[in-house]
């Protein structure tokens, strides 16, 4: 990381580059040391699709991938993310074709107000990767914990991550 | 209809495209506001020093009362005891500056350097210890309680406590007002109410309604939590934006949030009940004391709703109902998703429970003998229940659910030595539909036809989550014969609709699909009188299907018949408005007719209790609800299924605590625990009422949703209690308190053992 002056609040102090590739495209930009992912990503970014629903880490309405695993964006800097590979849910779509996850999101009414969807559905990509076609209803309840709905009871939440499980690991992963 | 379609944004959620509030784009010299707080729950500001908070580099300015220009107050009720910025705070958190900076994080940290001092006054949080009204209190009778409280066989009397929830709406509150010409302010609120955002904005501004819009395109949830509670940020927001003529945003912290806005109410419930030697209520005697907090915000339709659900589905002969909507110096309670309903449906399912613990029956047994039925159908507001399904809705899921078999076999399990016992209940819900401020049922709605065929709707409701649009969207496209992509729905604003009433009261699709029908019946009635003139047919031979107009044996695509028409000089748009007939409420007299229908459910739960450390798991729930004919039967179902969690949440590990010098001490999800995927039963077998059709003409004989399934969730409280009851081999009803949390269960088991 390269240290720059910048103005913050009024005065100026020094900043850093930071630099990483976000759904693959590379990005440098001079923030605060302070700054946290989320807010570089929503804020520098524009990469909206990512919220903030409890600002302290609890609710997964903020996750991403870093390096491929699935970080709560609100708890850690940006510039820890320095050089690092992340995907936002903007990045999940190849163009105009959904993930299998967003379409079983979408397919399986696995949301209401939409708030913690981006959240779940990066926790799920990265559940999904780790368990393959192992993945059964009670891991995922369990796996879904750092994550809240308040809408949906989570019944189609966990229905569509199933569902999707299946689609991307074969007919013989546990869909129901 | 009764189409299964997705949810409108179904398909921007999972892209992450959909677009709240904090995510649109901000305008060049964006400023960001950031709240101060009280932190005392009761005194006079004698000295407010915000020099050091105006000095931080990027401040812009601060606001307080005193930047106020017309009126410091968003009260909802026009009572004027709910300030802006408080200069006699009423409760610890209450807002009573805001920090203006180039940035959130500048304005928050900035909001932290004032001095505040206070001549503070002894304060109240407590029910139990308050004596001050905020609000008229309501009385409901018929017959004579007292008497027959009396001369009935059995009585039995008690308290309860009901605990109160917070909305915990994953999208918190935020605003954000641009500045227009002349006096103008467009505000982007988060809200369930955009036309009261707008009052108050105008009243605080001292402008004319006319100068403020508001605009909701979505909610991040709302669960009555935007109700009213809007109002604040959307005006320090608008204040703001004016005084410094630039756009302004106002987002707080979710702490703040939770400590700054009201939530449910708690309840303190004391009760008498006469009954006779099969189980049969004779009189009830209740009074519903409800912690309101520091003003009356809605906390008097609230307490009425309590009482209008005392009965929940069964006939008191003899009844006297009270409310006590007591002050405190709390946060001001609010609205959420039932509204007083529930705690009042609660308190009742308790002394049908005791009855049956009294008598040695299964509670099942009770609720029968007293569902209204022939002769036995008089509210104790006197409006007759004339359209009742709960029997043939509970012997359904007593079938389905096996309910008898089950029981028989957790009383087996229970026997014995076992650390672990299970507990099962079916409860039934009936809830009444329609806004008790029977002015508020009504709804308008904007429709557009253009000339390729696309239709542009714009209605009163607003979007949370809850599917209201894509169902409006659906009912309009079944009227014009074509798919909802042809519709195009559009933010809700007030400059399109206007004096619209809160997205609330489970009402939206009821009132708001009603008028997009009248708007569309406008329209067709056009369009066929252009038919009829230009094909020379009859009225009756027009018809809207498949995307096409069919006037005699020809049809013509809808978009070419529409073309055609504008070309003959017809007009394409339309206006439709709706308002609830046959209703009317004396509240005086406590008399009348508040609901034009009633909405039905029932569930059963089994549950498992860990007598030593008094954890449990919620292994089975069974539901069957009546929602009418479903307009959008997933929509439907996702609504039953969210709002039994909600429920459950609310009666299980959802727990208020306010520490004794009267700050919230459970204001973040690390301390204030709403249901995780892994707290949901693991069996939830869920299903609509598929036989039931509304009996009064709603919109396509459908049933509102919000609310009701919400209650379900009262069955967990009920297992719990038998599964604790077993510890003293049910002798004695174990009279839990909500949130039944593991503490409360372990409590009540070492309790029953003790005395046993």
């Amino acid at each position: 990381m390269s240290k720059v002056s910048m103005v913050v609040g009024g005065s100026e102090s020094t900043a850093d580059v930071v630099s990483m590739t976000v759904n693959g495209k590379a990005v440098a930009k001079a923030v605060e040391g302070r700054t946290l992912l989320v807010d570089f990503l929503r804020e520098d970014l524009n990469l909206t699709g990512t919220h903030v629903g409890c600002d302290t880490s609890q609710c997964g309405a903020c996750v991403v991938h870093v390096n491929g695993k699935s970080v709560k964006s609100c708890t850690m800097l940006a510039a820890q993310a320095d050089g690092a590979e992340v995907r936002t849910i903007e990045g999940m779509a190849d163009g105009a074709d959904l993930h299998p996850i967003q379409k079983a999101f979408n397919t399986h009414h696995g949301l209401q107000c939409g708030f913690c969807t981006p959240g779940m559905i990066m926790t799920a990509a990265d559940m999904i990767a780790r368990h393959g076609g192992n993945l059964d209803e009670a891991t995922v309840r369990a796996e879904l914990e750092g994550n809240i709905c308040r809408c949906t009871g989570y019944h189609n939440i966990v229905k569509s991550i199933l569902a999707a499980n299946a689609e991307m690991h074969g007919a013989s992963a546990a869909a129901e | 209809m009764s189409k299964v379609v997705y949810h409108d944004s179904a398909h921007k959620h999972v892209a992450g495209t959909a677009t709240y509030i904090d995510d649109m784009p901000e305008p060049a010299g964006t400023l960001h506001a950031y709240l101060g707080l009280s932190d005392v729950p009761n005194g006079k500001i004698t000295q407010l020093d915000v020099s050091d908070a105006s000095a931080t580099p990027g401040v812009i300015g601060v606001l307080t009362a005193a930047d106020i220009p017309h009126v410091n107050d968003i009260s909802p009720t026009g009572k004027g005891d709910d300030p802006v910025f408080a200069d006699n705070v009423q409760f610890r958190g209450q807002s009573i500056f805001a920090v203006v900076a180039t940035s959130r994080d500048i304005a928050r940290r900035a909001a932290q350097k004032a001095k505040v001092q206070y001549d503070e006054q002894p304060f109240v949080l407590d029910v139990g210890a308050a004596t001050e009204l905020v609000t008229e209190p309501l009385t409901l009778k018929r017959g004579d309680a007292q008497t027959a409280l009396t001369t009935a066989r059995n009585h039995l009397s008690g308290q309860m406590r009901i605990g109160g929830q917070d909305h915990f709406y994953l999208e918190g509150h935020i605003a954000f007002a641009i500045p227009g010409e002349d006096e103008t302010v467009t505000v982007h609120s988060s809200t369930q109410h955009p036309s009261e955002v707008q009052h108050m904005v105008a009243h605080v501004l001292g402008v004319a309604s006319n100068a403020v819009t508001v605009q909701v395109r979505r909610m991040g949830g709302g669960f009555g939590g935007k109700e009213t509670q809007s109002n604040l940020f959307a005006a320090v927001a608008a204040l703001a934006a004016k005084r410094f003529n630039r756009p302004v945003k106002i987002r707080p912290d979710r702490d703040d949030d939770m400590i700054a806005t009201g939530k449910r109410h708690d309840f303190l419930v004391d009760y008498d009940v006469g009954f006779d030697d099969d189980g049969r209520i004779e009189a009830v005697d209740a009074t519903y004391a409800a912690r309101c907090g520091n003003s009356a915000d809605l906390s008097g339709p609230v307490t009425d709703r309590a009482l209008f659900h005392a009965d929940n589905c069964y006939h008191y002969p003899n009844v006297a109902l009270r409310s006590r909507p007591l002050k405190t110096n709390t946060v001001s309670n609010t609205a959420f998703r039932g509204f007083g309903g529930p705690q009042g449906m609660l308190a009742c399912e308790r002394w049908i429970e005791e009855i049956a613990y009294k008598l040695g029956r299964d509670p099942l047994d009770i609720r029968k003998a007293n569902f209204y039925g022939p002769g036995r159908d008089v509210t104790p507001y006197h409006q007759q229940v004339t359209d009742n399904i709960i029997e043939r809705i509970v012997d359904e899921l007593e079938e389905s659910a096996d309910y008898q078999e089950r029981r028989r076999q957790v009383l087996e399990f229970n026997k014995g030595d076992g650390i672990e016992r299970k507990g099962i209940a079916l409860t039934p819900v009936k809830f009444g539909i329609s806004f008790t401020a029977t002015w508020y049922n009504q709804a308008g709605a904007l429709v557009h036809i253009y000339r390729d065929g696309s239709i542009h709707l714009n209605h009163g409701g607003t979007e949370m989550g809850q599917g209201l649009n894509i169902k409006v969207a659906q009912i309009l496209a079944d009227e014009f014969g074509l798919g909802p992509e042809h519709i195009r729905i559009t933010s809700t604003a007030t400059d399109k609709v206007p004096n619209t009433s809160a997205t609330a009261a489970s009402s939206g699709s009821d009132l708001n699909g009603m008028a997009a029908s009248n708007a569309a019946l406008k329209l067709k009635t056009r369009l066929i009188d252009f038919a009829c003139e230009t094909y020379d047919v009859a009225r009756e031979e027009v018809s809207f299907e498949a995307a096409h107009v069919h006037f005699g044996d020809r049809s013509m695509p809808f978009a070419a018949f529409v073309d055609a028409a504008y070309m003959a000089r017809v007009q394409l748009s339309a206006t439709g408005f709706y308002k609830t007939p046959d209703i009317h409420w004396d509240r005086e007299a406590g008399k009348g007719r508040p609901f034009f229908y009633f909405a039905y459910g029932a569930s059963v739960s089994e549950v498992t209790i860990d007598t030593l450390t008094g954890e449990y798991t919620v292994d089975r729930v069974d539901i069957l609800h009546d929602v009418g004919k479903s307009l959008n039967p997933a929509i439907d179902l996702g609504q039953v299924e969210g709002g039994f969690v909600q429920g459950m949440g609310w009666l299980t590990t959802e727990e208020l605590v306010w520490h004794a010098d009267g700050r919230l001490l459970t204001h973040a999800p690390s301390t204030y625990k709403i249901p995780l995927a892994s707290d949901v039963p693991r069996i939830f077998n869920v299903r609509l009422a598929e036989w039931s059709e509304n009996e009064e003409r709603t919109i396509r004989r459908s049933k509102a949703v919000g609310e009701p399934p919400l209650m379900l969730a009262m069955s967990v409280v009920e297992a719990l209690s038998m599964a604790v009851a077993s510890a003293a081999d049910y002798a004695e009803c174990p009279r839990l308190e909500t949130p039944v949390t593991p503490e409360r269960v372990l409590l009540a088991v070492e309790r029953l053992r003790t005395r046993g």
